[in-house]
């Protein structure tokens, strides 16, 4: 049998063989004859694989389908679990907004419906991305073409420690430091801006609202968003900067005719993976967001919605029915962020390439 | 001897003091129009200071690029102010946290708190009493499990990615980096779903570092595969030369030279998932009382401490919150700043 590569068998010199018989000067035996009969018979050369790499490739695709395997099983125990939810309840999972889990005593029908949680998800990443995206890629862009040199490595250390912070450490401080302030914020846009409904009051409740939650959420996804459009950035041909520069472009315009057509896709595939980031995360939205089963447009009041804090919010108390629904409220979510990141590194690996 | 005249060197392109003038004049003109527009009207405080100062600097800057030359460069000059102060806004966050953190943490933090547990202690006790050593080990037990299922898993599949460059490669890799985007609490949702509902077990610390193991596979695979990429093809091809069969060139050459990059993508996955709390909320039971057995049983990690006090709600919880947040970020910055110190090793791959 072959190796893999070649195989080799180390071998000495072997006493028959004829040169060790004319080195030792034995002169009475022919030493062509004797290398006839002994010499070995020829190798062969072949690419079938040994049996360790057998078992080594074996395991090691074993390994790497793994990732695909956990993916499979999570949304199938997911499914698995909500699917009697998914069935009583139908369409109205998604689009009805009422949450009620009956009493035992009670017998009502329960009623499931996360579309309060999915509207207000969406409105606190929307909020995130509009504070998170003009300062990401501005940001980035300093980096790339502003920053003196020596500024540049304790930046991106800066961003790289602010990717690594627990949520949990951003959601005690979104609650103690950045909520005082930006409930003062909120007062003063909705004092000059109250005229547009989405900033309009109906009660004087500022805390725990969709805009202090998109708040927090804007400065967790800063790190992604920036570090993607920076790597992104790097890639622009050196060649077409200089083309511009040669032309007379300012550094606006070059970023403008050169930089931003290269990266459009790479950076608006960063804001993606960060909206996908902001839509799963739960425990700092959790600490900063009063979630109420309602469909409200004002952004500033204390009430709204974020599924995946909804489901730690009913967790603890939920009885095996309602546990149900949950899981298929994970479900929903596990879909959803699958899918913004498919798409989010569909498009960035798109760009990348190119 | 005579001596030669060496020219100092300069740099034309660079602004000399005379060019300089209007542009320090023009910076002390922005602020004092702000301190007089913050004087005398109603825009009043530190935020309206700020907001003025940069609404000032975008239309002064503009206006003297716009008449010393034209449109283009006042559009540039607003530009240039506006990239600036993006950048600068990303220090302030992190700095506003860090301060926060020790100033609000260093209070509680005692050296009793890494002897006792909660077990016995109500939540208004004075800071002197309880501690978190339960949260300590429980944390330590899930890094540890949680380690131990995703290496193996996470180092195979960047093998497979990188060696065997299968079939299925180009799909792995794009699952896996949709993988790392999986909302944590879904993770502790299956864990629940697996472990609990269809196995029938218990709440345990096994249980939360299985949850995080999922969340720690991606960033070891992937930060796993960039290393590896790194190693060049001509030791592998060595390799195979001197007779080798991929088993033994991956084991024996690809492996160790790869050594300490795999390292770091191995801590690099343990700094991402220590301080992870929502699956943990899920899987773990958050005890109160150190439980030394991570297969069974209630218990704690210190994420988890930190949400059980930041919920309790009275100010020495909150203060322990705090510690406890303290404690997390020395933890996870540690790790940090190990892979800082792995990868920025030179002459290794």
């Amino acid at each position: 049998m072959g190796g893999f590569g070649i195989n080799f068998t180390t071998r000495s010199p072997s006493r028959n063989h004829p040169s060790a018989h004319f080195l030792r000067g034995d002169s009475s035996i022919c030493p062509v004859s004797t290398a006839t009969s002994t010499l070995p018979p020829k190798r062969e050369i072949t690419t079938k694989p040994r049996f360790s790499d057998k078992v080594f490739r074996a395991v090691v695709t074993t390994g790497g389908f793994s990732s695909l395997v956990i993916l499979g099983l999570i949304s199938l125990f997911l499914l698995y679990n909500g699917l009697n939810v998914f069935r009583t309840e139908g369409l109205g999972f998604i689009t009805g907004f009422d949450w009620i889990v009956p009493l035992p005593e009670e017998g009502l029908p329960a009623q499931y419906g996360i579309g309060a949680m999915l509207y207000g998800t969406v409105v606190i990443g929307l909020i995130a991305l509009f504070f998170a995206f003009p300062i990401s890629v501005g940001a980035a862009l300093f980096l790339s073409y502003y920053a003196p040199d020596w500024l540049k490595k304790p930046m991106v250390l800066v961003i790289d420690v602010m990717a690594a912070i627990p949520s949990i450490v951003f959601g005690l401080w979104g609650f103690f430091v950045l909520m005082p302030h930006a409930e003062y914020w909120a007062k003063l846009i909705h004092k000059y801006l109250g005229f547009i409904p989405i900033f309009d009051m109906p009660a004087n409740a500022f805390t725990r609202s969709p805009f202090i939650a998109g708040l927090v959420l804007a400065i967790m996804i800063i790190p992604i968003i920036t570090s993607i459009s920076r790597e992104i950035f790097a890639q622009t041909p050196l060649d077409r900067i200089q083309a511009a520069y040669a032309l007379g472009a300012t550094k606006w315009s070059m970023i403008k005719s050169v930089v931003f057509p290269y990266g459009r896709g790479g950076v608006v595939g960063g804001a993606m993976l960060g909206l996908g980031r902001a839509i799963g995360e739960t425990v700092a939205v959790y600490t900063v967001l009063n979630i109420v089963f309602d469909i409200r447009i004002e952004v500033l009041l204390s009430a709204g919605g974020s599924v995946a804090s909804m489901i730690v919010n009913k967790f603890g108390e939920a009885n095996p029915d309602e546990l149900k629904a949950l899981m298929a409220s994970g479900f929903v979510l596990f879909l959803v962020t699958l899918l913004i990141n498919f798409l989010a590194n569909f498009i960035i690996n798109r760009t990348a390439r190119e | 001897m005579s001596t030669a005249t060496i020219p100092r060197p300069s740099k034309p392109w660079g602004v000399n003091f005379k060019q300089a003038i209007p542009d320090v004049v023009a910076a002390f003109a922005t602020l004092l129009i702000t301190y007089a527009i913050v004087a005398y009207t109603p825009l009043k405080g530190k935020l309206a200071f700020v907001i003025v100062l940069f609404l000032v600097a975008v239309i002064a800057s503009a206006a003297i690029s716009g008449i010393r030359r034209d449109r283009k460069a006042a559009l540039n000059s607003i530009s240039t102010v506006m990239i600036y102060v993006a950048g600068m806004f990303v220090i302030f966050p992190l700095g506003s946290i860090l301060y926060e953190i020790i100033r609000r943490g260093i209070g509680g933090l005692s050296l009793g708190m890494f002897s006792t547990d909660m077990a016995v202690t109500a939540s208004d006790a004075p800071l002197s009493e309880g501690g978190l050593i339960h949260a300590v080990v429980g944390t330590f037990y899930i890094v540890i499990i949680a380690s131990l299922i995703s290496v193996p898993i996470g180092i195979l599949t960047a093998l497979y990615l990188t060696e065997i460059k299968g079939k299925a490669a180009g799909t792995i890799r794009f699952f896996v980096q949709a993988m790392s985007g999986i909302p944590s609490i879904v993770a502790g949702l299956f864990i629940y779903a697996v472990w609990m509902i269809a196995l029938g077990n218990q709440y345990s610390a096994a249980a939360g570092a299985m949850a995080l193991a999922i969340l720690m596979i991606p960033t070891v695979a992937r930060t796993s595969e960039e290393v590896l990429k790194l190693i060049p093809s001509d030791l592998r091809e060595a390799g195979l030369a001197m007779g080798g069969t991929q088993w033994r060139t991956v084991a024996m050459i690809v492996i160790p030279a790869a050594q300490s990059g795999l390292i770091t993508a191995v801590i690099l996955g343990v700094a991402r998932v220590a301080g992870e709390t929502a699956p943990l909320l899920l899987t773990m039971g958050g005890a109160d009382a150190l439980n030394l057995n991570p297969f069974a049983g209630n218990s704690s990690a210190i994420p988890f401490y930190v949400w059980k006090n930041f919920l309790l709600g009275t100010e020495t919880a909150i203060d322990r919150a705090w510690s406890g947040v303290l404690v997390l970020m020395i933890i996870v910055l540690f790790f940090f700043s190990l892979t800082r110190f792995l990868s920025g090793r030179k002459g290794r791959f």
